[in-house]
């Protein structure tokens, strides 16, 4: 990889001439649910449900989306952490769909994990000093200098200090947890990372300090992230694109830029409205927040068609019936929608609005309005054939 | 540790009969763990109050003592195998009865109804092998004399309440069949299943998108109009902070460098910390610079806290202040205004001019 690197340098605008690292096509994981004493399969979790989408060499990819809407299973399955139930995965030219723990055992140099549970994934046995060397002695590899010298300085590089290295994961804080964490992802410096809400618990201080290195290490080594995170703000600022999750299914997938600034799906424009910021004057000033209607539906039993029409304030009959294929409607923006955003209708016939979604939009209008581009989104989008 | 805190809270200034009219007071709150390394100040002196009904955030570094100082007030500290490692001292006083002093059994019964706790790490806090909704109707049963239907009833609204689809197919998971923000979830409706009068909230959203931390926020909100229930939130988010919190107490170190009112700690912010805390801030409604700029240098130890101003290594003011004051002394919380407080060497005049000329213009 040393050799590609060169040119990959600066992210974004190369984007599409580097090679992509990894492909995952139709992905699918289910988790059974059994009842009773024979334990026969009643029904399953579809926590994702066909998706597809690919990561270039030195890009980072963010993944956004509701709690509960499969990201982290996604992440646990792309690095081979979980076996996918359908579809399949590609990495670095190879297919690692169906590798067994011991296939995986070389590529594990290469793929790497940061939990999103951080007490979860430490060892409460063991010290964060031999935590973080462990990924050294299980690869047999010998840094520079020793490993703890080389370890010492992960730490430090995540800001913690030499006086942490004998204690154990129950004596440290949340946030110096997640990054004992990442320090062991990063420490033997793969190709691709897979991080799961990698500073989610960190003060805003440290975040940038994190956010930094992971830059850095991109820049260097030309690492490739896929970043999950619900803070928008980080997402941003991190990612070259972005892929929004609902409900087991990329919705939308785009270039930064596109997405904040003119996203297409409905989802992802009222995702991007109800960003809290940080400035107390502007408390209770929520004018442009969309607040979704309805229930959450369970990936026990999605909805049909388009999974989003229980909440979606534009959603017509076709919703309903007829899942919205994820196509690209603008040159880098791929998005799942009969009706989207700022671009001609998929579906102009279909103008009859759903009567949930008549509801959705009723309390859409009444508490909040869609920001950007069009305020009215129902009637002037149901019938541009008028125009 | 009874004996030190004892003598803690002897040594402090107020004796423990003069009980406070807050709701909530800590007072010189220091809790230490000692190691094979040295003696971890964890926290280090540490004084606030709450008035029922108010919102009091508690922001700062990572590894500062807020979630060590939410366990003191819990009682938490002192339980099992954690006890035999902590020397508390200091006073907590909730709603007239001073905890730190107080037997260990009195204080687990206040624990749930009178005080509840969202713990920052999910899986910390549930048992890994019982289902999700069986320990919550656990946690009803203690403090409600009903049967396990009734209770079961109420454990499935909860989750309903805090947004997990399908309760009443979901109740019977176990931990690690939910996503993590559904596990956070399921710790916030076990601790507000009792409608606590004191909550305290670490990290409540951090694995929450916006739309469900907007939700649990309604939730938190609700609970104190209703039952008029003091809540400590403590988050780095500083958005949550601005849209709930009354009043910010910014911890550094293991002690409060500012605390006053939300609106002055983001339009007059006193101290040092604090303009850096801001300043590293990614923001959704600026334009984002290429590089975020965190506090330079590294968190401070809490073995070896450094002398005088435990943030001097750090401060890019420190030279300011004359004489060695900075390195030597430290700073005690002085009164800004009103309720606003900083423990600072600079002049209230350098203080003004370095907010207004340098820091204001680059947030
Ligand atoms: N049992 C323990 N033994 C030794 N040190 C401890 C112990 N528990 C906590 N500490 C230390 O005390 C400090 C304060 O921890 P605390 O958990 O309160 O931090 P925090 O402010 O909540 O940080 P975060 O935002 O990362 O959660 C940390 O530096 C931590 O390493
Ligand atoms: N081992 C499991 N058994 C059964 N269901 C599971 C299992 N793991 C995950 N799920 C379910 O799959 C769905 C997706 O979970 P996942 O953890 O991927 O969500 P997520 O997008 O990461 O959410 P969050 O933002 O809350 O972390 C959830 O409904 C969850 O309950
Ligand atoms: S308009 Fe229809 S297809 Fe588009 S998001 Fe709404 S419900 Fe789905
Ligand atoms: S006392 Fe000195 S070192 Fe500490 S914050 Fe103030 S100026 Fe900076
Ligand atoms: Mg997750
Ligand atoms: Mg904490």
């Amino acid at each position: 990889m040393t050799d590609t690197k060169k040119q990959e340098q600066g992210p974004a605008d190369g984007a599409d001439e580097r090679e992509v690292l990894l492909k995952v096509e139709g992905l699918v994981k289910h988790f059974p649910i059994k009842k009773g004493i024979l334990q026969r399969q009643v029904g399953a979790v579809k926590a994702v449900d066909g998706i597809d989408f690919e990561v270039r060499r030195g890009e980072t990819l963010g993944v956004v989306g509701e709690s509960g809407c499969g990201k982290s299973t996604m992440g646990r399955v792309v690095t081979r952490l979980q076996d996918p139930t359908g579809g399949s995965i590609h990495f670095d030219g190879q297919d690692i769909t169906r590798l067994n723990a011991a296939g995986m055992r070389p590529l594990r140099r290469d793929i790497q994990m940061i939990f999103q549970d951080p007490y979860g994934s430490l060892n409460p046995r063991h010290t964060i000093g031999s935590i973080v060397s462990a990924p050294f002695r299980l690869q047999g590899v010998e840094p520079e200098g020793g490993v703890k010298k080389e370890v010492q300085r992960l730490l430090e590089l995540v800001g913690l200090s030499p006086e942490h290295f004998n204690r154990y994961p129950h004596e440290f804080s949340g946030g110096q947890r997640q990054r004992i964490g990442i320090a062991r992802a990063l420490a033997l410096k793969p190709k691709l990372v897979v991080a799961d809400e990698p500073v989610s618990a960190l003060d805003v201080s440290i975040q940038a300090q994190v956010v930094n290195l992971m830059d850095d290490l991109q820049q260097e080594l030309g690492l490739t992230y896929v970043i999950i995170a619900h803070d928008l703000s980080v997402v941003r600022h991190v990612s070259d694109r972005i892929a929004v999750m609902y409900l087991g299914k990329i919705v939308e997938l785009a270039d930064k830029t596109s997405l904040y600034e003119s996203p297409m799906h409905p989802y992802t424009k009222a995702l991007m409205s109800a960003v809290p910021v940080p400035d107390p004057k502007r408390r209770g000033a929520k004018s442009d927040r969309i607040l979704l209607k309805g229930d959450v539906p369970s990936p026990i039993s999605p909805p049909s068609g388009c999974r989003f029409h229980t909440r979606c304030w534009k959603a017509t009959e076709i919703c309903k019936t007829t899942e919205p294929l994820l196509l690209e409607l603008r040159p880098g923006q791929q998005v799942a929608c009969h009706h989207p955003e700022s671009a001609e209708d998929q579906a102009p016939q279909d103008t009859v609005l759903l009567s949930a979604a008549k509801e959705a939009a009723a309390g859409a209008r009444g508490t909040a309005r869609p920001a950007t581009t069009d305020p009215q989104p129902k009637d002037d989008q149901e019938a541009p054939t008028d125009k | 540790m009874t004996e030190l805190s004892k003598t803690g809270a002897a040594v402090g200034e107020p004796s423990p009969s003069d009980a406070p009219s807050a709701f909530l007071e800590v007072r010189d709150l220091k809790v230490h763990f000692p190691t094979d390394d040295g003696l971890v100040k964890s926290v280090d002196g540490l004084s606030f109050q709450l008035e029922k009904g108010k919102t009091l955030s508690i922001v700062g570094e990572s590894g500062s003592g807020k979630s060590v100082t939410s366990l003191a007030i819990m009682g938490l500290h002192r339980l099992g195998a954690r006890g035999k490692n902590v020397q508390m001292s200091g006073e907590i006083w909730l709603d007239g009865k001073e905890l730190v002093g107080a037997d260990p059994d009195e204080v687990r019964k206040l624990r749930g109804r009178e005080m509840a706790m969202i713990f920052q790490d999910p899986l910390s806090a549930m048992h890994p092998y019982y289902r999700i909704g069986n320990q919550i109707v656990e946690a009803y049963r203690v403090h409600h004399d009903v049967s396990k239907k009734v209770a079961r009833t109420r454990a499935i609204e909860m989750l309903d309440r805090v947004g997990i689809p399908e309760p009443g197919k979901r109740v019977d998971s176990y931990p690690h069949e939910f996503s993590g923000g559904m596990r956070q979830r399921a710790m916030i409706a076990m601790a507000l299943v009792n409608n606590p009068e004191l909550l305290i909230a670490d990290e409540p959203t951090t694995a929450l998108d916006v739309t469900v931390q907007a939700q649990i926020l309604d939730l938190i909100r609700d609970l104190q109009k209703e039952f008029g229930s003091a809540v400590v939130l403590i988050t780095h988010d500083l958005g949550v902070v601005a849209e709930i919190a009354d009043d910010v107490l910014v911890m550094y170190g293991g002690r409060c460098v500012e605390r006053g009112p939300v609106d002055e700690i983001f339009e007059q912010p006193q101290h040092p910390y604090t303009w850096g805390l801001l300043g590293s801030m990614p923001r959704i409604d600026r334009e984002t610079s290429d590089r975020l700029i965190p506090v330079k240098g590294q968190p401070p130890s809490l073995i070896n806290v450094p002398s005088g101003c435990a943030f001097h290594p750090r401060c890019p003011y420190a030279d300011i202040p004359k004489g060695d004051v900075t390195r030597t002394v430290r700073p005690e919380l002085q009164q800004v205004d009103g309720g606003h407080f900083s423990a600072c060497h600079l002049s209230q005049e350098d203080r003004t001019r370095i907010w207004t000329e340098e820091i204001a213009p680059k947030l």
